[in-house]
């Protein structure tokens, strides 16, 4: 808070209230409709609803095909995370590294970020299509017949590699800014205390980078669960069948597919609370977090 | 004491032998490292503008390709201007145009709104301010994806559908804006606002006289982080709008990949300059402004 | 026997700057020398070329009898405090100074035992389990000094180590670092760009000046012989007078047109030269033969400096602090053994 403020009476309310509003309408309302939603069935075809208590949350957990998505968004969120940062990690310790081509290299490993979720899917129904794909044909080469679209593994596998392509760059920019804000001294302190490279990395950067990273994971996390529909939408081709999908993807095609207000609502909230404990680690975290001198 | 030698230059003849240059083995594995890294993140977007220039039988027989082929300029054209194709009613043109429509919308609308509710909560004695924060900071929480089924609802209420409006305000319903404003504005040091004072700038002049000049560069950064946001939304836009006439070029994907499902053979030269199309507005900003673009983003995380 | 000797030592960086010109000296053991010029002179990576921070381009540096040039940092047997004390942050204390031990290789109860003497030496004792950021500057200092001394180098290396605490704690720190690196006996190399501490601290100064070498000697013998101009205007404060004068080569140098002083200097040179006298080794006296127009008056307390014009150029004198009134011209002793004389165009001592 500031010392010196203004304590004019209705211009902070007039400059507050657009945010204000826009958040009133298209945010509590959505999401109070949505905890409403989730205690009723409505009618398929529009004719009201009925409350019928927790009974759509039971029935989420009580359905094999929501656990077996829910497994799987787990595998697919841990898989995108950890190789999204830890080809980041290694990329920017090595653009940190040279002095040479730095900017170029920045460039080149940065300019992904742009790129649309569901663009990239569309390179990857490109570069996987079963039968004429470089990355299928790449497979191919080493015994793997890679079916997209008809294999669940291998339609994961695609989702997964698209995901984390499309991912890195931002990795990539939060590790190299953290490691150019480690002080050169530091470094060199470290040069002189330990011959070893690896160790110097692992004993007096990564700790220094840990609160970068840590911030990281929670982003990964988040864009893993929620920022990648574009790309399962475009891999899967609209159509998800027997292909793999995450929770996300699951509440837009009940509810929109399968019309299923109640259940898509549950969904959501399940979601939101999902969310709700990452943000709560998150700044628990960051609370114990030390700041550095 | 020992004896010294102050030997200037001059007198110095060259080192009796050049030492040979060290060739750093590390060095060469990282930037091995790099390139291939590069690799990675370029090689498919060239191939999909390789594969733009070839005819979509080629495409569809041979799969992507390594070279130029002679349909670059038609298969452009042909993404550009023909309406059909993917899409009956519109052509490239159009869908760029909306695109256009909703990343500076989308941006313009988010800086303002966030600037004004930043201002608030950092300069005025507001008796709910604490409130006020907590209300716009929980929407940082809950993205739109998982509300999107209930928002769509409310939207198609209030007959938002298949309208700007509709495309873009809900998608301004969080405070990510707000805060990278917050933060900023905190940094501005407390003795502008003193001198500002004993100047006789109130706080309307305060905001436009120094705070918006200050914020420059922070203003640049956060304009391009929200366009290429705004630019890249697929979930949204798929969902708000069903007349093509509103289709944004991500939004057209769908209907690239949906054709791909038909028993003809798609019109591949086409839709990967439509891609090519859509990535590159953002891809371009992202890289010509990257220093402002990276100082945005990381920024935000303090 | 833990000397230094830098054989022709010299830096080009990669953008075609010589930052260091071939460069030679020897430092005895034990001996504790500062190298002292402005920011840009060449003695930080002068010391960062000694580290192994930075790669010498030519010439051979040897620490002990074994040339080091290609050998890395952690294996150089040296100890470094740097200029913001680059301890890590996310270490303890104890930890920070233990940190090279452990690499190592020593058994964790020796490593205990001399942090903890190092610990007791510096004051430290209290503070072994805190980070770096719970501590005040001059305790960070310290971490960074012990973490110097656990050690036992062969050689500290100081990088403007003081700079960053204020005026009190910078001379308390000055006598404790001299003191102990006395008690040590390790040889230590020491850069500053602040002429008091190299004066105060070294058993020889080197000054360097853009990449060069200007002069070496004990600080009695840069004080009262500066080999250059730049030496002479660069160390003592204020700095030594310089006025443009002609020499004729027998004896007397000649500052204007009706000016003209005795020298005992035989200098084989005539012409143009430097005349420097420095403001403490002039004396105010009515017998005096040299005008000074007084402009302004420093009181400095034990001293103050009198600043007006000798035959017309800028001139200072620190005089003793009488109370008495001075105003106008007044008349000047200027010494024989204070003129100092150097040559017109190379500045260097004549």
């Amino acid at each position: 808070m500031k010392r010196a403020v203004f304590s004019n009476p209705w211009l902070p309310i007039l400059i507050l209230s657009p945010q204000l509003a826009i958040i009133a309408v298209f945010f509590y309302w959505p999401a109070g409709f949505a905890i409403q939603s989730s205690f009723f069935l409505q009618d398929p075809f529009g004719f009201g609803s009925t409350f019928v208590g927790v009974s759509n949350y039971t029935d989420l957990f009580a359905s094999s095909e929501y656990l077996r998505v829910a497994w799987f968004t787990i595998i697919y969120t841990v898989l995108v995370t950890f190789f999204s940062l830890a080809i980041a990690l290694l990329l920017a310790v090595k653009a940190d590294n040279v002095l040479r081509g730095a900017k170029t290299y920045r460039t080149l490993l940065m300019w992904v970020y742009a790129i649309a979720p569901p663009v990239a899917g569309l390179m990857g129904v490109m570069l996987f299509d079963q039968s004429t794909g470089p990355i299928t044909e790449l497979f191919g080469a080493f015994g793997w017949d890679f079916r997209l679209g008809v294999n669940y593994w291998d339609t994961a596998t695609a989702m997964i590699i698209v995901a984390v392509w499309k991912q890195v760059p931002v990795n990539f920019i939060f590790f190299l800014s953290g490691l150019q804000s480690i002080p050169r001294s530091v470094r060199e302190a470290a040069l002189i205390d330990n011959r070893s490279a690896s160790g110097r990395f692992w004993d007096v950067i990564f700790p220094l980078l840990a609160p970068t990273a840590f911030f990281l994971l929670i982003i990964n996390i988040t864009y893993a669960l929620f920022d990648t529909f574009g790309v399962i939408d475009t891999l899967v081709k609209g159509e998800p069948g027997n292909n793999p999908m995450t929770l996300v993807y699951k509440v837009f095609i009940d509810g929109f597919r399968g019309n299923d207000l109640g259940g898509s609502s549950a969904q959501s909230v399940v979601l939101m609370v999902l969310v709700l404990i990452l943000t709560i680690v998150q700044f628990r975290m960051m609370e114990r977090r030390i700041h550095y001198t | 004491m020992a004896d010294i030698t102050d030997t200037t230059p001059a007198i110095i003849a060259a080192p009796a032998s050049k030492p040979t240059r060290r060739i750093k083995w590390g060095l060469v594995g990282d930037h091995a490292i790099l390139i291939l890294g590069s690799l990675f993140m370029v090689v498919p977007v060239f191939l999909v503008f390789m594969t733009a220039s070839h005819t979509p039988v080629t495409v569809h027989t041979e799969g992507m390709q390594w070279w130029l082929g002679d349909q670059l300029a038609e298969n452009f054209h042909a993404a550009m201007f023909e309406k059909g194709g993917f899409t009956d009613t519109v052509d490239g043109m159009r869908m760029l145009m909306n695109s256009m429509i909703l990343g500076i919308g989308f941006a313009v609308g988010k800086i303002i709104i966030s600037m004004f509710a930043a201002y608030a909560i950092v300069y005025f004695r507001l008796k709910f301010a604490t409130l006020a924060f907590w209300i716009i900071f929980t929407t940082l929480l809950l993205p739109l994806e998982v509300r999107i089924l209930p928002s769509y609802e409310v939207i198609q209420g209030m007959g938002l559908t298949n309208t700007y409006t509709g495309l873009i305000v809900p998608l301004i319903a969080s405070a990510t804006g707000t805060f990278f404003f917050r933060q900023f504005f905190r940094s501005v040091p407390e003795e502008l606002v003193e001198a500002s004072r004993i100047d006789g700038a109130g706080p309307v002049k305060f905001f436009i006289d120094i705070l918006i000049p200050l914020s420059r560069t922070m203003i640049a950064a956060i304009f391009i982080i929200m366009f290429v946001f705004g630019w890249n939304q697929y979930l949204w836009p798929t969902l708000i709008t069903t007349e093509e006439g509103f289709f944004t070029l991500v939004r057209g994907i769908r209907q690239i990949v949906q054709t791909y499902t038909d028993s003809s053979i798609p019109e591949h030269g086409q839709a990967m300059a439509l891609a090519i199309i859509a990535m590159l507005p953002p891809v371009l900003i992202v890289i010509f402004f990257q220093n402002w673009f990276v100082k945005g983003l990381t920024e935000s995380d303090k | 026997m833990s000397k230094v000797t830098l054989d022709r030592v010299r830096k080009v960086y990669p953008n075609g700057v010589e930052a260091v010109r071939p460069s030679s000296f020897e430092i005895p053991h034990g001996e504790l020398v500062v190298m002292v010029g402005p920011s840009g002179c060449g003695k930080s990576t002068l010391l960062r070329m000694v580290a192994g921070l930075e790669d010498i381009t030519d010439g051979t540096l040897s620490i002990g009898d074994r040339v080091v040039n290609d050998v890395d940092p952690a294996d150089r047997n040296i100890a470094m405090v740097f200029q913001n004390y680059a301890l890590y942050p996310h270490m303890t204390v104890a930890k920070n100074m233990g940190y090279g031990l452990k690499n190592r290789g020593l058994p964790k109860a020796e490593i205990d035992a001399k942090v903890r003497e190092a610990a007791r030496m510096l004051n430290l004792s209290e503070y072994l389990d805190r980070r770096p950021s719970q501590l005040s500057g001059g305790q960070r200092q310290r971490v960074a000094m012990g973490r110097a001394i656990v050690r036992s180098p062969e050689l500290f290396l100081f990088d403007e180590p003081l700079s960053n605490l204020d005026a009190k704690l910078r001379n308390q720190m000055r006598i404790e670092i001299r003191s102990l690196q006395r008690r040590l006996g390790v040889t230590a190399m020491y850069v500053t760009h602040d002429q008091v501490e190299a004066m105060t601290m070294a058993d020889r100064i080197i000054v360097l000046n853009a990449g060069q070498i200007e002069q070496i000697g004990k600080p009695s013998e840069i004080y009262n012989r500066p080999a250059s101009t730049f030496v002479a205007s660069f160390m003592g404060a204020p700095p030594m007078n310089l006025l443009p004068a002609s020499y004729n080569g027998n004896g007397h140098v000649a500052l204007g047109d009706d000016l003209a002083l005795p020298i005992q200097a035989d200098a084989d040179h005539a012409g143009e030269v430097q005349l420097g006298i420095r403001p403490e080794e002039v004396h105010l006296s009515d017998k005096g033969k040299t005008p000074f127009q007084l402009d302004l008056i420093e009181e400095l307390g034990a001293s103050r400096l009198l600043h007006g014009k000798l035959a017309g150029h800028e001139f200072t004198v620190n005089a003793p602090n009488d109370d008495a009134p001075l105003e106008g011209t007044l008349m000047l002793d200027l010494p024989q053994h204070a003129l100092h004389l150097f040559h017109g165009e190379t500045g260097r001592r004549l």
